[in-house]
């Protein structure tokens, strides 16, 4: 490769080539199309303790080609308000505002910043916040948190976990934001179209990537890919969005695959307690409800 | 320009939004803030002001309003909020960021008691528990003080030099919510004071960095080291910016301490915030009984002015320190500061005293035990209690 070709390659990216990220992590391939989508775009990220972080790598390097502000663990969404107000005072040279996203884990999402993830929907503060959600403190080895699903085992819930995934989708549009939608890395059209989307839309919007960690999951690096697409197929991960808190619209429907099949291929559901067709019927029920709220 | 009759929170509310208002020529003004007892009317009247560029931000908690105040500030803004008490513990981890990132945000702080047992009375302890967060520490003694202080600050903490967040400190009801005539700054006279904010290492999409990732030992040791310097600046820096201020506003801000009828003391009180000014007054009685008494106003907490203390020290045989705050098995903060500033000289032994802690009256009388007791005393010993009822 010339030197040329790497430095279009590097202005192209969001997440640099030489980071040091796990082979099958879902936040990375997430990243780099959340980059594409904002091809063009002035934006900066604003980022929490989690892997996201440690992805840029050791001072004084980067892996980041935008301006990003690391975060206390909870803090994101407040960090972000602050910069995003800032935005609104100093419009670019194109009399535009520059976006501002917080890129969070389930852990700075769901649990220890939904505090101050809720203040800021509340506020409806003009910014994009994504979670890419592995299910599991990533960070530090594999802990339950309250995105982990039931009956997953983890380091802190070794017999697998008693109690059911939060629905965060769910609580931000019980916050009647102007958008709310989930996003999967096996959908790449679809995960682009929504960015856009949300682009052209003011205020707070919130956006659920399905984002494995093979570390955690205890799954094949190669499969990650494949997984969340059967995530979508088995309706364990739907694809859709929620305009102002109360229009549904599903983007990707289950094509009738047997949700046992996404449970079987993960060690971390391979308790010998562990009733796959229990997790399944789980599953198809919130469909159902889901299907509910779209009509 | 006139005096007028203003409460030490209204102070703080109507200096901190005038130097938000300076700063619209620039990247605005944008705030973090969130209530608490007895710092409220501080936020609420900065929540009020109509700022021609510029946000208040009202979160769910402290330590969003100051997260809010850091990611302002990291844009380029000029930022400050208020907190107290317990407020301040929640806000303590975001806090450090600020200082980490080298911020320079004002802070408004309120002494009041932590809790529990709930109490909102006045105590040092909540800002003191901020002594190694590399935040510069300034406490008042008065409305006026406050008023002049919270100008004083925006000029330490923006200076290129500095860079570092300013907490500016009055104790709870005694001035936060006592009425004094106060000369009140005008917005002219303001954005004389102040030039633009500027934050140089402030968000560029042109040359974009990460800000606050991974470093290794050796890279977080130098950043530990420049904060070091940064601080150990600040005491001739005041100076500087004091003297801007007595051109802008033709009359004097108390620097990092000030000292009273101390050059032929044998022995000399040390204290700060409200007590001091008892302290004068008590100072002045034993002078006019031939006693050879004298005081110093420790102002300025971080950095620790100990050089100063030491050479106004070095002729007394007896110093005393009286704090309104507590350091568990050990004694008061300001004591303990004061002792290791003396260290190893053959200059005076340094009593302590705890007075006032939990918010109790430091009244004239208590003064007069300290000196009493300080007086009879030819070394010292343990910190000693006043106050406690038998």
């Amino acid at each position: 490769m010339s030197a040329a070709t790497a430095e279009v390659l590097n202005e192209d990216c969001l997440l640099r080539p030489g980071n040091t990220n796990c082979g099958g992590c879902g936040m990375s391939v997430g990243l780099t199309m959340l980059g594409r989508a904002l091809a063009g775009e002035r934006y900066s990220l604003v980022i929490p303790a989690c892997c996201g972080i440690v992805t840029a790598g050791a001072y004084p390097t980067t892996s980041y080609s935008v301006p990003v502000v690391a975060s206390t663990f909870a803090s994101s969404s407040a960090f972000a308000s602050g910069v995003a107000a800032v935005n609104a005072l100093n419009l670019g040279p194109d009399g535009r505002q520059a976006h501002v996203i917080c890129w969070a884990g389930d852990g700075g999402t769901y649990d220890i910043g939904m505090a101050t993830l809720s203040a800021a929907a509340e506020r409806n503060e003009n910014l994009i916040y994504i979670c890419y959600d592995n299910e599991i403190y990533g960070n530090t080895g594999g802990q339950r948190s309250s995105a982990t699903p039931a009956a997953a085992r983890t380091t802190t819930t070794p017999h697998g976990k008693a109690e059911l995934k939060k629905d965060i989708i769910g609580i931000m549009a019980a916050h009647r934001i102007p958008y709310a939608a989930t996003l999967s890395i096996a959908h790449p059209d679809d995960f682009r179209d929504k960015i856009r989307r949300a682009l052209d839309i003011e205020g707070f919007r919130f956006f659920l990537i399905h984002a494995p960690c093979p570390t955690g999951w205890k799954t094949e690096p190669a499969e990650s890919v494949e997984l969340v697409r059967l995530a979508v197929r088995t309706g364990v991960f739907p694809l859709y969005e929620v305009f102002g808190g109360d229009e549904f619209r599903i983007n990707a429907r289950p094509d009738g695959t047997d949700p046992a099949e996404y449970f079987a291929r993960q060690k971390r559901f391979a308790g010998q307690e562990t009733d796959t067709d229990s997790l399944a019927r789980t599953a198809r029920a919130r469909m159902e409800r889901l299907e509910k709220l779209v009509q | 320009m006139s005096m007028q009759l203003v409460t030490g929170n209204h102070a703080a509310g109507h200096s901190m939004s005038l130097a938000g208002e300076a700063n619209r020529n620039a990247r605005g003004t944008v705030c973090g803030i969130y209530p608490i007892t007895p710092q409220t009317e501080i936020v609420e009247y900065v929540a009020r002001f109509p700022f021609s560029r510029g946000r208040v931000i009202p979160v769910e908690s402290e330590h969003s309003a100051m997260g809010v105040c850091i990611g302002a500030s990291l844009n380029g803004a000029r930022s400050f909020t208020a907190s107290s008490s317990n407020g301040l513990a929640y806000m303590a981890e975001n806090a450090i960021v600020a200082a980490f990132y080298r911020l320079p945000i004002v802070m408004a702080a309120v002494n009041r008691t932590l809790g529990p047992p709930w109490n909102i009375w006045a105590d040092q302890g909540d800002t003191l528990m901020f002594r190694d967060f590399a935040w510069i520490q300034l406490y008042c003694d008065s409305n006026q003080d406050v008023a002049d202080t919270a100008l004083l600050a925006f000029r330490l903490a923006e200076d290129p030099r500095v860079l570092l967040p300013v907490m500016v400190c009055m104790d709870a009801f005694i001035v936060s919510h006592t009425a004094m005539e106060v000369e009140l700054a005008t917005q002219e006279q303001v954005d004389r004071f102040l030039p633009p904010c500027t934050v140089p290492h402030r968000l560029d999409a042109d040359h974009p960095v990460t800000v606050g990732g991974m470093a290794m030992p050796a890279d977080t040791l130098s950043q530990r080291l420049e904060l070091d310097e940064a601080m150990r600046r600040v005491p001739e820096l005041l100076d500087e910016h004091r003297a801007q201020f007595r051109e802008v506003f033709g009359r004097d801000v108390c620097g990092a301490l000030e000292s009273y009828r101390t050059a032929d003391a044998d022995r000399i009180l040390i204290a700060s915030g409200t007590v001091a000014t008892t302290l004068r007054d008590v100072v002045d009685d034993w002078r006019g009984r031939g006693e050879k008494v004298g005081m110093i106003r420790v102002k300025m907490f971080r950095p620790f002015p100990g050089e100063q203390i030491r050479e106004l020290c070095a002729g007394a045989a007896r110093v005393g320190v009286l704090d309104r705050n507590y350091a568990a098995a050990t004694g008061g903060i300001f004591w303990q500061e004061v002792r290791a500033s003396l260290q190893g000289q053959d200059g005076p032994f340094v009593q302590g005293y705890l007075t006032g802690v939990g918010g109790g009256d430091v009244v004239p009388a208590m003064v007069d035990e300290v000196i009493a007791d300080l007086s009879d005393r030819t070394a010292a010993g343990e910190p000693v209690w006043k106050g406690v009822e038998p």
